[in-house]
């Protein structure tokens, strides 16, 4: 480091990063066990010795203030939508109700077995069902599933529905359609589910070139996989062309849930006439996201997908002579694919994403959706109106709807400064920057979503940011270009951790 | 905001939205609740169910009633944890990078393999998703299963080897452990890899370097899927020839929530770590030459590398790692192995105990660590409403996944089940067998 630079390091940069093993001292702990109350014999009577472990795992040795304070400074080493903007294209960083946190951490959700009999758990099958039947209205599909972890994880048992759904048919079909907006799960997936990847490019109005489509959809296409309004914000205005051309051709028509925050309330995957949907409770429905993970992809299908569904499936039995509904986990699905996952799901994004459910309601939904758009067209109208019109433009002319995505390519060409320089120096400014680089058709891309739960106030103050970002740069380029200089770090070396990569520490 | 953008009304933003494709109604669901209402709505669900707190939880197969320390929650509830997204920028994201490098080294040290990713959904998607790197890695689509791996995640990868094309063959039991015959037996040149899982789904603690050399003499990939809080005292599977060591983190920090969310953790040889699955932590240094964590050997992963990619996964459960690493740090190098110590004791204790019992015999005599399996003298799931009576959930029947043990129970042991309850488990168990064959001879 020059002098200069340490002479101005932040007293968090000055506080090098040292990990919990490093704070180890032989002989302290934190935690206390209970005595063992039963006898005590060497455990090579219990256990051969060939079995045993020699030595200890070399866990750290540290007292339980400075787990707690270890864990802190952490903690402040981490940017956080809490405190604030966090405007992450794709990813849909709204605001996480601490009342989800409250319900979910209940003794009778957060102590429950999972293995527990369904007659003893009688409620959270109820509240499992509830949140199907809700996730089924909101996509315009009769039937779901809960059981899939994540986004990619519902694209993953989506495709293998698809495959059932062929081959029991008696058909095989080899090859997956996506378009080049597409995010890259979707592509992975697809390898995944054992099918090739055929791409479908985009016309210049930023939805599916048709023509292209056209070309592309024969008899050996499963499935088309499409986001509506697509990762570049832009409502596919096709989409039930699209869907004639797949389902005439006897593929599935899969709709990757992403950007549902965009239309919840307002227009139905099932409506539009896609057969699978999956969705992310962390994004659209205010699971935390917790620095990645966890989160839920549960999926909505049509009728003629529902035989194939993973198993166990929750199901709602009405009681006989006047007894009341209750609730079950059916195994016995004789076409299903199969489990995707252990158990039933993960519960605890379920409580969070039911009790966000109820506490909007309908009109909440719909309003949430509408917020979101008008946050996210005011953002756009108001970098427009600056700087950013000149040096960031939309890269589609056309309204977008709760994202959008801009081309920093002018300010490249014209100021030398990158997306990555701009959303280094957003650092700076207090700001976690818009998803950069994606979707890779788009030169120099930005894709910012706002979502619903921004003031004014916030997107004004951003708009304001990138506007003083780049009158600095206009100025002095250089700035930009070495920024960040306040946060914890500043840019690191990926290449060397490529390179000769360092994934755990080196114990003594 | 509207005369910005200029449009006249909110629903013109939704214009682009073909008119058909409008819903043009509300949606069937109810209209908003305040706060209070909400939570007196979860509440009264979750009342309706018999959790690890108001009955004494001797289930596991795979979940378990640990104790969770305070600090966990304290630590995961903070805000910087819980609300931020992956970490694409480093620069502002080194707690979080931080910590999935410490939960790797955790891991690695665990498991006694050189590398480890920062976790997985969790336990049985894992090994599916080691059958896949599996494939890669050996260009074979064979897999070899012990019926010992837990039933979840054999059904877990024979769903997702009906994608990639890939043969699933099971093989036996002997003795409550797996069948090395026929294991050896099945295992050939055409095996990618072979599946074990020790202590074992019957809790039997397996000789995994013997049965594994048939995986090695064949070239193929020995995937072992393990439980964390026993490896305190157990051999670690990178010592027992283990490419690739994997399980259900729950255990570590993480709430039974009902099956999730939790952590999977999957770790391999270095050979293997370029075809992991996973976001991976790794540590470099700034311009200014500052030690920092960035997510290393991105081009493995799909935002990158597309179809191409060594997984699909994206969001994946950093914060059930998170409480996994606290948990870990809280227990330390001594209280790790002490858990292990009391779990060993106790459970031999309830096994003991248990087949004392009339009525209840061992299901198998091999060594255990925190799970056993027995056969009882009465149907098990009368047995087990008349234990949920007296406040016990007594544990997991087998005869669902294992119907060759119809009147087979695994009970699961943890630090929270004293010897009192131990007992009173045994005591249960007695009188509901009695009571039951006593109604049988009464009817016969």
């Amino acid at each position: 480091m020059s002098e200069n630079a340490a002479f101005m390091e932040t007293p968090m940069q000055r506080e090098r990063a040292v990990t919990v093993f490093e704070k180890s001292e032989p002989g302290r702990r934190a935690g206390r066990l209970p005595a063992a109350g039963v006898p005590e014999p060497p455990l090579e009577e219990l256990i051969p010795a060939k079995l045993l472990r020699s030595e200890p795992p070399r866990l750290p040795e540290i007292s339980e203030p400075e787990i707690v304070r270890h864990y802190n400074r952490l903690s402040r080493r981490n940017f956080d939508l809490d405190t604030g903007f966090y405007p992450l294209g794709s990813c849909t960083m709204k605001h996480n109700p601490r009342l989800n946190e409250r319900v979910a951490a209940l003794p009778g959700h957060a102590r429950l077995h999972p293995a527990q009999d369904p007659r003893r758990a009688q409620g959270a099958l109820e509240l499992m069902w509830l949140l199907q039947e809700s996730l089924a209205e909101i996509c315009g599909l009769p039937h779901v599933s809960l059981q899939p972890s994540a986004g990619s994880h519902g694209e993953l048992a989506g495709l293998l529905l698809t495959r059932a759904f062929h081959a029991d048919r008696g058909e095989q079909r080899s090859r997956v359609i996506i378009p080049d907006t597409a995010h890259g799960t979707n592509p992975a997936s697809v390898t995944m589910a054992g099918y090739e990847v055929v791409k479908v490019e985009t016309n210049e109005r930023g939805g599916v070139e048709m023509d292209d489509l056209r070309a592309k959809v024969s008899e050996d296409v499963a499935c088309l996989m499409l986001t509506n309004p697509n990762t570049l914000g832009l409502f596919d205005e096709n989409i039930a062309e699209i869907a004639s051309l797949i389902h005439e051709s006897g593929g599935t028509l899969y709709y990757d849930g992403a950007n549902l925050n965009a239309v919840m309330g307002h227009s139905r995957p099932g409506d539009m006439g896609f057969d699978i949907v999956h969705l992310n409770l962390h994004k659209s429905f205010s699971q935390p996201h917790g620095g990645g993970g966890p989160g839920a992809g549960p999926i909505a299908v049509s009728e003629r997908i529902e035989p194939f569904l993973p198993r166990p499936q929750v199901v709602r039995r009405e009681g006989g002579n006047g007894a009341g509904p209750h609730y079950d986990l059916d195994h016995e699905r004789p076409k299903s694919i199969g489990r995707v996952r252990g158990f039933q799901g993960n519960f605890g994004v379920f409580v969070r994403s039911y009790a966000y459910i109820l506490s909007l309601g309908s009109d909440g939904l719909a309003e949430a959706a509408e917020t979101a758009v008008l946050n996210a067209s005011y953002l756009r109208a108001r970098l427009a109106g600056g700087r950013a019109g000149r040096y960031l433009p939309a890269a589609f002319e056309r309204p977008s709807m709760h994202e959008f995505v801009l081309s920093g390519a002018p300010m490249k060409r014209e100021l030398g400064v990158k997306t990555l320089d701009l959303a280094k120096r957003l650092l700076d400014f207090g700001f976690h920057p818009p998803t950069v680089y994606f979707p890779l058709l788009v030169d120099e891309a930005l894709m910012v979503e706002p979502t619903e739960t921004e003031t004014k106030e916030t997107l004004d103050a951003f708009a304001d940011a990138v506007d003083e970002i780049l009158a600095e740069a206009e100025r002095d380029p250089g700035i930009a270009r070495e920024a960040p200089y306040s946060t914890p770090v500043r840019r690191l070396d990926e290449a060397k951790a490529m390179r000769r990569p360092i994934l755990r520490q080196p114990l003594g | 905001m509207l005369a910005a953008i200029g449009v006249d009304s909110v629903a013109d933003l939704f214009a682009q939205i073909p008119e058909p494709l409008r819903l043009g109604r509300p949606l069937d669901l109810p209209e908003g609740l305040s706060e209070a209402e909400v939570y007196e709505r979860l509440a009264g669900l979750a009342a309706r169910n018999a959790d690890a707190e108001s009955e004494v939880c001797f289930v596991g197969a795979g979940m378990y009633d640990h104790y969770v320390p305070a600090i966990v929650d304290a630590i995961t509830q903070r805000s910087e944890f819980l609300t931020p997204y992956t970490p694409y920028q480093p620069e502002i994201s080194q707690g979080g990078l931080q910590a999935m490098f410490e939960f790797q080294t955790a891991m690695s040290e665990l498991t006694g393999l050189p590398v480890s990713n920062a976790g997985l959904y969790e336990g049985p998607s894992s090994l599916a998703s080691a059958g896949y790197l599996a494939i890669g890695a050996t260009g074979r689509r064979r897999f070899v299963v012990s019926r010992a791996v837990h039933p979840h995640s054999r059904e877990t990868l024979a769903t997702y080897a009906g994608g990639y094309d890939a043969e699933v063959l099971e093989v036996g039991l002997d003795g409550g452990l797996t069948d090395a015959a026929a294991l050896a037996e099945a295992v050939d040149e055409q095996t990618a890899a072979v599946f074990l899982q020790s202590p074992n789904f019957l809790g039997a603690v397996e000789d995994v370097e013997e049965l594994g050399a048939a995986a090695k003499e064949a070239g193929a990939l020995l995937v072992v899927a393990v439980d964390p809080m026993t490896l305190g005292v157990l051999k670690p599977p990178g010592e027992c020839g283990a490419d690739i060591a994997l399980g259900e983190g729950q255990p570590l920090g993480n709430r039974l929530d009902f099956g999730g969310p939790s952590v999977g953790f999957f770790c391999a040889s270095e050979e293997h770590l370029r075809r992991m699955p996973g976001r991976i932590a790794g540590e470099t240094v700034d311009v200014d030459g500052r030690r920092g964590f960035v997510l290393a050997l991105q081009t493995r992963e799909q935002h990158i590398r597309r179809e191409k990619a060594t997984h699909n996964i994206c969001t994946a459960q950093a914060l059930n790692a998170l409480a996994a690493m606290v948990h870990l740090a809280w227990l330390g190098r001594e209280g790790f192995r002490e858990l292990g110590e009391l779990l060993v004791r106790r459970t031999a204790y309830a096994r003991e105990r248990l087949a004392a019992v009339e009525g209840v015999e061992p299901l198998h005599e091999a060594p255990v660590a925190r799970e056993f399996a027995v056969r009882l003298g009465a149907p098990v799931g009368r047995v087990l409403d008349r234990c949920a009576e007296r406040g016990i959930a007594a544990g997991y029947p087998l005869a669902r996944e294992y119907p060759e043990f119809e009147d087979g129970l695994l009970v699961a042991i943890t630090e929270r089940r004293t010897k009192e309850q131990i007992d009173a488990l045994a005591d249960a168990l007695g009188a509901a067998i009695r009571d039951l064959s006593g109604e049988k001879a009464g009817v016969a």
